[in-house]
């Protein structure tokens, strides 16, 4: 048996997006011990790739913006599903958390009298999104990087977790492989805040990377946390559709902010049949329903999309303003968007469901255990509004950091990690390694991500979601025969063998949320249900482990007081 | 559908060889989607580095017919038919295992260099104009593809004694954000070892984000070095000043 290496933090944060390193920044400042784990190289998370911008009502080019509105703005966006209080939370700190970024160096883009600017984007009544052209993403992954290297945290780079551990009912530990080496290295903690994002690779078009494994929601679960909202993933209106190589890659929303309009191969611009109002500026769930339906009738593109064009603007400023679309469109589609349309269709793109958190801690139901950013529930309700992710890294990733911290100075002594659990654990991941034949982990993956995208994907039908279920349990069961070859030296395959796990876990939530739940709402369409049903208004969905069975329940959603009920009087 | 024949070098640092594979091709696909493709079909052990596969987050990089490039942005189309593609990982960082490379080095070198430290009396008042340089730096994904290619990293290996053009370019950018205040010229003589560069420009040939790195980072920096250590004016005036 080889020994593991162990470090010992009281914060210990999982993650190293905007949420993570938020997180750490602020445990840090609160004067304990924080390390943090990520399972790239520091700075390629999720995050990086953020492009449009992040939603604060700053009201520096619309000054009637406030927190109210912005408030108001999530929860219609959200289909009044969201936890309240995170919405409200999150629309009053906004404001503070990206003016902290530019005193730790961020560069926005400015309005003429040098103030941070601010773009239209879907769904926010008011020019809300600073910006960075269409890269805020890296912007602000590199602000909070550097801030974090600048406390002297320290980071556990190209190191994946696999297990938390629990002493009683408290989270006390976690076990990790490096992914260089392939060896273990033990984690005792205190308190844990998991930033481990969504769940976008169970999909098979998707804008997420490789990371997307939903090991946050898997561990969590597994210990005994309890999820929340998972029937709504959010399929992103507008990815690249062709050629091949590129399908699903993201167009940013910044697109359709800046002007950009989307046709069909009638030359209509469908969206006025679909939300007059707000045309291309509509919510995400509804544009995507929109490309979906002009494609399913006949009206689409030649690879399957529809057509979004920004040939009317001046090409200098489509330069200025998305220079990334302009290169990403040139070089990997020989298509040059100042002078003809993108083809673009949906994509998988965010989680809105995940773990169960409490609006002013951000704590999971299991002691100890704190979530952040897209791997917790509630913000966003039924449907996330661009540019409200980046804002929720920041605001939530503070508070988790925070109250971590907290729960670590009250809870001063360090449980012990049960051996016996690290040992099973290790069997378990090494098993894979001893068989002689069985199926390929990325045989495994592909057929769930085609069950995903087929069966669950943006328009949902019962009897699609009982068959996904069922493909999902056969791919469980081959998943205990799964084969891995090669050594422990950074070896993809026996990474994704162990991911496969906490894919199938969230891919089940996902599938039996779904079939329970009997309406449409914001990005859950149920063909046999599409109508929006009051009564599924007022509960979320919760699931949990019982044993070894998961369990669907229903919990009231927390209505909000009267003082801010009142902002939606004279909604339809 | 086409094919490709598709040649990675594989191994460790102690042992590697070059393995050929062939590789069915959809329209579109990058060399990153061909090494995909050799992962689940035929070496499900392959070690590769990449996230975004959007040229966004810059982890991808490799030698691909002996240029420096991205996986993800390097269209397989562009090679003439029947041309063999061969993919090495970074020559300049001691290789990990098959495309991967150990480039902690670069971590290290930029915990060194003095944050960014703003005016006490800053009021956030930009204007774009003096900030458009400024961003120019910050578009820099860290691929790490300049340090790969600097002939004092990759020929020298002047790694004790040079930053590397990548954090030259991080100081360019901390050194003319508006409202900075600290000095990096002394760090940037004495540590970062900026008089080795001899602005052979390689490094702004690779860099995908196309920052002119010689030109716009380097140049004004060594400029700001000479001004402060060599200049005959400046030293005889500190020589009555007292300085």
């Amino acid at each position: 048996m080889e020994s593991i290496e162990t470090h010992q933090h009281d914060v210990l944060v999982i993650g190293a997006g905007g949420a993570g390193l938020r997180a750490v920044i602020e445990a840090a400042s609160q004067g304990v011990s924080v390390g943090l784990v990520c399972k790239s190289l520091l700075g390629k998370a999720h995050t990086v790739m953020a492009e449009g911008g992040v939603a604060a009502a700053l009201g520096n080019v619309d000054p009637s913006d406030n927190w109210q509105v912005h408030f108001r703005d999530t929860m219609l966006g959200g289909k009044m599903l969201n936890n309240w209080r995170m919405a409200q939370l999150h629309a009053q700190q906004a404001p503070d958390r990206v003016r902290e970024l530019e005193q730790w160096g961020a560069l926005f883009d400015r309005t003429p009298d040098g103030k941070i600017n601010q773009r239209a984007f879907g769904g926010h009544s008011c020019k809300r999104l600073a910006h960075v052209g269409d890269r805020t993403g890296l912007e602000m992954i590199r602000t909070l990087q550097d801030r974090a290297v600048q406390l002297n945290v320290p980071v556990y780079m190209e190191c994946t977790l696999t297990h938390l551990f629990k002493a009683g009912e408290r989270v006390c530990g976690a076990l990790a492989y490096w992914r260089e080496q392939g060896r273990f290295v033990l984690f005792l903690a205190k308190a844990i805040v998991l930033a481990t994002g969504g769940v976008g690779k169970a999909f098979r078009i998707t804008s997420n990377s490789w990371e997307y494994t939903s090991d946050g929601l898997g561990m969590a679960y597994n210990i005994g946390a309890q999820l929340m909202d998972m029937e709504f993933v959010q399929f992103h209106p507008t990815g690249m559709v062709w050629p091949p190589g590129v399908k699903g890659i993201l167009v940013t929303e910044a697109v359709r902010g800046e002007g950009g309009r989307l046709t069909n191969n009638k030359g209509e611009r469908f969206m006025e049949r679909y939300d007059p109002k707000r045309m291309e500026l509509s919510t995400r769930d509804q544009v995507a329903r929109a490309i979906y339906t002009e494609v399913k009738e006949g009206r689409g593109s030649e690879h399957g999309g529809v057509f979004l064009s920004v040939t009317h603007l001046d090409p200098e400023y489509v330069k200025k303003k998305l220079p990334s679309m302009y290169h990403q469109f040139k070089e990997l589609a020989d298509v040059d968007i100042t002078k003809s349309p993108m083809e673009v269709g949906p994509t998988t793109h965010y989680c809105m469901g995940g773990l169960r958190v409490d609006a002013e801690t951000t704590a999971t139901t299991v002691p100890g255990l704190f979530a952040a950013g897209e791997v917790a529930a509630g913000m966003h309700g039924a449907n996330r509004l661009g540019g409200n992710s980046l804002s929720d890294l920041l605001v939530f990733g503070r508070l988790a950091g925070l109250h971590a911290a907290e729960f670590a100075k009250q809870n001063k002594e360090q449980p012990r990690v049960d051996n016996d659990a690290v040992q099973r654990a290790t069997r378990e991941l090494l098993e894979p390694f001893e068989r002689d034949s069985g199926p390929s982990p990325y045989e495994i993956h592909e057929q769930l991500q085609d069950t995903m995208q087929n069966l669950v994907g943006i328009m949902r039908v019962e009897e699609d979601l009982k068959k996904a279920l069922g493909v999902i349990r056969g791919l469980r069961e081959k998943l205990r025969t799964v084969r891995v070859t090669g050594s422990r030296l950074y070896n993809p395959g026996w990474h994704l063998a162990y991911d496969l796990r906490n894919l199938l876990n969230t891919s089940e939530a996902i599938a039996r949320s779904a079939l329970a739940r009997q309406e449409s709402r914001g990005a859950h369409t149920r063909l046999d249900y599409p109508k929006t049903d009051p009564e599924w208004g007022k509960v979320n969905h919760v699931v949990y482990k019982d044993g070894e069975e998961m369990k669907l329940a229903t919990t009231p959603l927390p209505q909000m007081p009267p003082e801010l009920a009142k902002l939606f009087e004279d909604a339809h | 559908m086409a094919e490709a024949v598709i040649r990675i070098s594989q191994g460790t640092a102690e042992k590697s060889e070059e393995k050929t594979y062939r590789v069915p091709v959809a329209p579109g696909w990058v060399v990153l989607d061909a090494v995909h493709y050799i992962q689940s079909h035929f070496a499900p052990d392959l070690a590769v580095r990449w996230n975004c596969k959007a040229a966004k987050c810059g982890s991808c990089s490799a030698e691909v017919n002996g240029k420096p490039r991205l996986m993800c942005k390097t269209r397989l189309d562009d090679f003439s038919p029947g041309e063999e593609i061969v993919v090495y990982p970074l020559k300049t960082f001691p290789r990990i295992k098959d495309l991967v490379t150990d480039v902690s080095w670069n971590f290290k070198v930029n915990q060194k260099i003095t944050p960014f430290t703003p005016r006490k009396d800053a009021q956030w008042i930009m204007h774009q104009q003096d900030m458009d340089r400024v961003q120019e730096f910050r578009k820099c994904i860290e691929c790490f593809l300049c340090q790969n290619v600097c002939h004092v990293l990759r020929n020298h290996d002047k790694k004790d004694t040079f930053a590397g053009p990548r954090f030259l370019v991080r100081v360019a950018g901390l050194e003319m954000h508006p409202l900075d205040t600290a000095s990096r010229v002394a760090y940037l003589k004495h540590e970062a070892g900026i008089g080795l560069c001899n602005i052979t420009k390689c490094c702004t040939e690779v860099c995908p984000e196309d920052i002119h790195i010689t030109d716009n980072a380097i140049i004004p920096l060594k400029e700001r070095v000479v001004d402060e250590f060599y200049d005959p004016l400046t030293r005889l005036f500190k020589i009555f000043a007292g300085k």
